[in-house]
C-alpha cells in the first residue's frame, strides 16, 4: 500500500500486454541498447556529449532535430501500415489484426506523432540549419534558448514513446476531444501521456518562435532590408509569427484539460457547467494556424528550389511576400471550418466558409508564381525539383477538395469522412513533407559537405508520388461513398474492400520509397568522397548560404556579407568585383552548455510523474527545472572568443581545398 | 566606401546589439503570455454564467478587499519603476531597498489572494463547484502563479545585484524583470475590471 502510493498509479500492470506493444517496446529497447553499446565500444560518449548534446550551434541542433524527426517518421509510418492492414482486412466476418481499443490508440498516436514530432521536427531542423546562413548571420538570437527548445521537443518525443512501454496511449484521437478525453470516459493514463508530451514539446516550439522572429528581425546581414530577404526567410518569419500567436492557445487548452482531469474542474465536462465545444473552438484556434505554421516554411523551400533549378529569379517576389502575409492573417479567421456541423448559426458558418474560400486565393497566387518562375526557365530536373513538381500536382488536387469543403452544405456531407482524411493528407504530406524532403536534398551538401545520391533519390520520389496517389485517391472515393474516418471494421456488402486494398498497396509503395531513402543515405555516406561538394555551391544557387564553405564553419561567415540586391549570392557571382584584401575580426560565439538538456530532463521527469500521479517526483522535476533556469540566467560567462588569427587559419585551409565555380 | 564599412562592422559587434535583441525578445515573450491570458479571459467570458445553481460573482466578491489588493499591486509596480530608475543611476543601495519593497508588496498581494482562495474553498465554493468557479480560479490563479514567479525572480536578482555590480548584464536583467512586473500589473487591471467589478455589479 505504501509502495502503491509512493509510485502513484505506476504498477506492474503498466508493462505492455499485447503483441504489438511488446514488439514495439522490444524494438525500441534493442535499438537503444545497440546505440549505447556502439558508443561505449568506440569510446564516443565524450564526443557525443561535448560535440552534440551540449552544443549551442544551430547547425548541429538542426541535425539533431532531423534525426529525431526521421526516427519518428518510421514510428508513425509503422502505425500507417497497421491501420492500412486493418482496413484492408477487416471486412465482414474478418476482424483484422487489431482490436478496437488498440486501433484507436494507433490512429491517435499516428496523428500526434506525425504532426508534432515529424512535421514540426523537420521544420525546425531545416530552419535551424539554413535560416541563420541564409540571412548572413553567425547564429540565432538566443542560442541557449534554441538548444533548450530542441531538448524540450526531444523530452516530449521520449514521453510519447514511453507510452508504448509503460501504460497506454490516448485512444481519443489526435486532438483528444472532450468529453471522451475526460476522466469519466478515458480513466487511464493515455490522455495524460498525450497532454504532457504535447505540452512539453509545445513550449519548446513557442520559445523557438520567439527566437527565430528576433533572429530574422535583428540579425540580418548589412544591407538586407525586408524586401531583399530570401523567400524562405520570409516564410519562416510568417510561420513563426503564427507560432507565437497560436501556441499559447494550445498551452492554455492542454492546461485546462489537465485541470479537468486532475483537479476535477469543469471546463469541458459533460455536466456542472462544462462546455465541450469550447475545447473544440480553442484547439482549432491553435490547430488551424498550425497547418500554416507547417506549410509556410515548405512554401519558402519551394520558392528557393524553383528559382535555383529554373535558373531564374523568383517570379513576382512582392506578390509572394504579400501572399504569405495574407495567409498569416487569414489563417486566424477560418478555424470554425473544422466543425461546421457543430450547429453554429447559418451566418457564422457562412462567414467561416467564405473566409476559407478566400484563403485559397493567396495560396493560388503562390502556385501561379512558381509556375511562372518555371516558364521559359532553364529547368534542371534534379530530385528537389521533382519533389516540387509532385507537390504542385498533389497540393492543387488537395486544395481544390479543400475549397469544395469550405461550402458548409457540402461539408455536412463529407464531415468526418475519408474524403476529409484524403484532403488533409494531400495538404500535409504532399504540401509539407514533400517540401521538407526537397529541402533536405537541396541543402544536404551545405550541412554535411557531400551530395545525396541522385538516382536513388529519384527512385524514392517516384515511389512516394505514385504510392501517395494510390493510397489517397481511393480514400476520396470511399469518403464520397460514406466511409467515415477511424473505422476499424465495415460490412462486406458495402463493396469498400477493393478500394481499401488499393490504398494498402499505395502505403506499401510509399514504404518502398522510404526504403529507397534509407538506401540513398547509406550509399551517399559510403560514396561521400565521390560526391563531395568542394565549391560550397553545388547547385549554382542564388542565396547567401551557398557563399560559404560546405559544411559551413562554426561562425558561418568569417566576414559578414554585404547585401545590395535580392538573390545576394547570385548578384555577387554575376558581378565583376573581385574581393579586396580581407581583414578578419575576433568573433564571439556561445560556449557549450549542458543546462539545456538538464532542463528538458527535469521537464521529462515532471511530465512523467504527473502522468502517473507521483507527486514527490513531479515536485523534484519542477524544482530542478527552476533551479537550472536560475543558474543559467544568472551566469555572466557564456561566450568565448575566436581570434582573428584563428579565423584566418581556418579560412586559408578552407580556401586551399575550395574550388569556386564561376 | 571605407566609411560605410566601418559603420557596418560597428553595428555588428555582438557586444553592442546584444541588449536590444534580448529586450525585444522578452517583449515578444510577454506578447505570447498576453495570448495566454487572452485565452483565459475568453474562457472566463464563456463560463461566467455557468454557475449551475452555485454562487455567482455577486455573492462571492468583496470589492473593498479587492480594491486593497489592487492598490498594493499598483504601488508595488510604482516602486519597481523607481527601483529601475535607481539602478540606471547606478545607485546600488537604493536599488536593493526599492526592489525589496516591491518584493514585500508583491508578497502581501499574493498572501491576500491566497487567503481569498482559502476562504472560498472553506465555504465549499471550490473550483469543483461549477464551470464559473473553475474559470475564476484558473484565470486569477494563473496571474497568481505569475506573481509567484516574479517574486522568485526579484529575490534572485536582489541576491545577484548584492553580490556583484550594477553592470550592463544586470541592468538588462532588471529591465526585463520590471517589464514583467508591469505586465502583471496590466493583466491585474483587466482581472479587476472584468472579473471583480463586472462580477460584483452583475453586469
Amino acid at each position: 500500500m505504501m509502495l502503491a502510493n509512493f509510485l502513484g498509479r505506476l504498477t506492474w500492470d503498466a508493462l505492455p500486454q499485447d503483441p504489438f506493444a511488446i514488439g514495439g517496446s522490444l524494438m525500441i529497447i534493442f535499438a537503444s541498447l545497440t546505440i549505447v553499446g556502439l558508443l561505449t565500444y568506440f569510446k564516443k560518449w565524450k564526443w557525443l556529449w561535448s560535440e552534440w548534446l551540449t552544443s549551442l550551434d544551430p547547425k548541429k541542433i538542426g541535425v539533431m532535430y532531423i534525426i529525431v524527426a526521421l526516427a519518428m517518421l518510421v514510428r508513425g509510418f509503422a502505425d500507417v501500415l497497421m491501420m492500412r492492414a486493418q482496413q484492408a482486412l477487416a471486412s465482414g466476418s474478418n476482424t483484422g489484426i487489431l482490436d478496437a481499443n488498440h486501433f484507436q490508440q494507433v490512429f491517435s498516436a499516428h496523428g500526434t506523432i506525425m504532426i508534432f514530432f515529424v512535421a514540426m521536427g523537420l521544420m525546425f531542423g531545416i530552419i535551424n540549419l539554413i535560416l541563420p546562413l541564409q540571412i548572413g548571420s553567425r547564429d540565432v538570437a538566443f542560442p541557449f534558448l534554441n538548444a533548450t527548445s530542441f531538448w524540450l521537443f526531444a523530452a516530449g518525443m521520449l514521453l510519447i514513446n514511453a507510452s508504448l512501454m509503460l501504460g497506454e496511449f490516448s485512444a481519443a484521437g489526435w486532438l483528444a476531444y472532450p468529453p471522451l478525453s475526460e476522466t469519466q470516459f478515458s480513466p487511464g493514463v493515455g490522455v495524460d501521456y498525450w497532454i504532457w508530451s504535447l505540452q512539453i514539446a509545445g513550449i519548446g516550439s513557442l520559445l523557438s518562435g520567439v527566437n527565430f522572429i528576433v533572429t530574422i528581425l535583428k540579425m540580418r546581414a548589412p544591407g538586407m532590408n525586408m524586401m531583399k530577404m530570401p523567400m524562405f526567410a520570409w516564410s519562416v518569419l510568417c510561420s513563426m509569427s503564427l507560432v507565437v500567436f497560436a501556441f499559447p492557445i494550445l498551452t492554455v487548452t492542454l492546461t485546462l484539460l489537465f485541470l479537468d482531469r486532475y483537479l476535477g474542474m469543469h471546463f469541458f465536462t459533460a455536466g456542472m457547467g462544462g462546455n465541450a465545444m469550447m475545447y473544440v473552438n480553442l484547439i482549432w484556434a491553435w490547430g488551424h494556424p498550425e497547418v500554416y505554421i507547417l506549410a509556410l516554411p515548405a512554401f519558402g523551400i519551394y520558392s528557393e528550389i524553383v528559382a535555383t533549378f529554373s535558373r531564374k529569379r523568383l517570379f513576382g517576389y512582392t506578390s509572394m511576400v504579400w501572399a504569405l502575409i495574407a495567409i498569416t492573417v487569414l489563417s486566424f479567421s477560418v478555424w470554425l471550418h473544422h466543425f461546421f456541423t457543430m450547429g453554429a448559426s447559418a451566418n457564422v458558418n457562412a462567414f467561416f466558409g467564405i473566409m476559407t474560400a478566400v484563403i485559397a486565393v493567396p495560396t493560388g497566387v503562390k502556385i501561379f508564381n512558381w509556375l511562372f518562375t518555371m516558364f521559359r526557365g532553364r529547368i534542371y530536373f534534379a530530385s528537389p525539383m521533382l519533389w516540387f513538381i509532385g507537390f504542385v500536382i498533389i497540393f492543387t488536387v488537395g486544395g481544390v477538395a479543400g475549397v469544395m469543403m469550405s461550402v458548409p452544405a457540402i461539408d455536412y456531407q463529407v464531415h468526418n469522412s475519408l474524403f476529409l482524411v484524403a484532403h488533409f493528407h494531400m495538404m500535409i504530406v504532399g504540401g509539407v513533407v514533400f517540401g521538407f524532403f526537397a529541402g533536405l536534398t537541396y541543402w544536404f551538401p551545405k550541412i554535411f559537405g557531400f551530395r545525396l545520391n541522385e538516382r536513388l533519390g529519384k527512385y524514392a520520389f517516384y515511389c512516394w508520388f505514385v504510392g501517395f496517389l494510390l493510397a489517397f485517391i481511393p480514400l476520396y472515393i470511399l469518403g464520397l461513398m460514406g466511409a467515415t474516418r477511424r473505422l476499424d471494421h465495415y460490412d462486406s456488402s458495402l463493396g469498400w474492400q477493393p478500394l481499401f486494398i488499393v490504398a494498402g498497396i499505395g502505403a506499401l509503395t510509399i514504404a518502398l520509397g522510404v526504403a529507397f531513402q534509407v538506401l540513398q543515405l547509406i550509399v551517399s555516406i559510403v560514396q561521400r568522397e565521390k560526391n563531395r561538394d568542394v565549391t560550397g555551391d553545388p547547385w549554382n544557387a542564388r542565396t547567401l548560404e551557398w557563399s560559404t564553405t560546405s559544411p559551413a564553419p562554426v561562425y558561418n561567415f568569417a566576414v559578414l556579407p554585404e547585401v545590395h540586391d535580392r538573390d545576394a549570392f547570385w548578384a555577387t557571382k554575376q558581378s565583376d568585383i573581385k574581393p579586396t584584401a580581407i581583414r578578419y575580426h575576433d568573433i564571439m560565439m556561445p560556449k557549450n552548455s549542458s543546462l539545456g538538456i538538464i532542463i528538458a530532463g527535469f521537464a521529462f521527469i515532471c511530465g512523467f510523474a504527473l502522468i502517473w500521479h507521483i507527486v514527490w517526483l513531479a515536485a523534484i522535476g519542477l524544482i530542478g527545472a527552476i533551479i537550472s533556469v536560475i543558474i543559467r540566467t544568472t551566469d555572466d560567462d557564456t561566450e568565448y572568443r575566436i581570434t582573428a588569427k584563428e579565423i584566418e587559419k581556418i579560412e586559408l585551409a578552407a580556401a586551399a581545398t575550395r574550388k569556386i565555380a564561376v | 566606401m571605407s566609411q560605410a564599412k566601418t559603420t557596418i562592422i560597428k553595428r555588428h559587434l555582438p557586444e553592442e546589439d546584444g541588449d536590444s535583441k534580448t529586450i525585444f525578445g522578452f517583449w515578444l515573450y510577454l506578447m505570447t503570455d498576453c495570448v495566454v491570458f487572452a485565452s483565459l479571459f475568453a474562457v472566463y467570458a464563456v463560463q461566467r454564467n455557468s454557475t449551475v445553481g452555485g454562487p455567482s460573482g455577486v455573492e462571492l466578491f468583496s470589492l473593498p478587499f479587492v480594491l486593497i489588493e489592487t492598490l498594493i499591486l499598483l504601488t508595488s509596480s510604482f516602486v519597481c519603476g523607481l527601483a529601475l530608475l535607481a539602478a540606471r543611476r547606478g545607485n546600488k543601495q537604493q536599488t536593493l531597498i526599492l526592489f525589496s519593497v516591491t518584493f514585500l508588496l508583491g508578497l502581501a498581494f499574493l498572501g491576500m489572494e491566497l487567503s481569498e482562495f482559502r476562504h472560498l474553498v472553506l465555504e465549499g465554493d471550490s473550483w469543483r463547484r461549477s464551470g464559473f468557479l473553475s474559470a475564476f480560479f484558473t484565470l486569477v490563479g494563473t496571474h497568481g502563479i505569475h506573481i509567484a514567479v516574479g517574486l522568485l525572480w526579484i529575490g534572485v536578482m536582489i541576491i545577484k545585484v548584492a553580490r556583484t555590480e550594477l553592470n550592463k548584464a544586470n541592468l538588462r536583467r532588471l529591465t526585463m524583470l520590471s517589464m514583467f512586473w508591469h505586465f502583471l500589473d496590466i493583466i491585474w487591471i483587466f482581472i479587476f475590471t472584468i472579473v471583480y467589478l463586472l462580477g460584483a455589479l452583475a453586469i
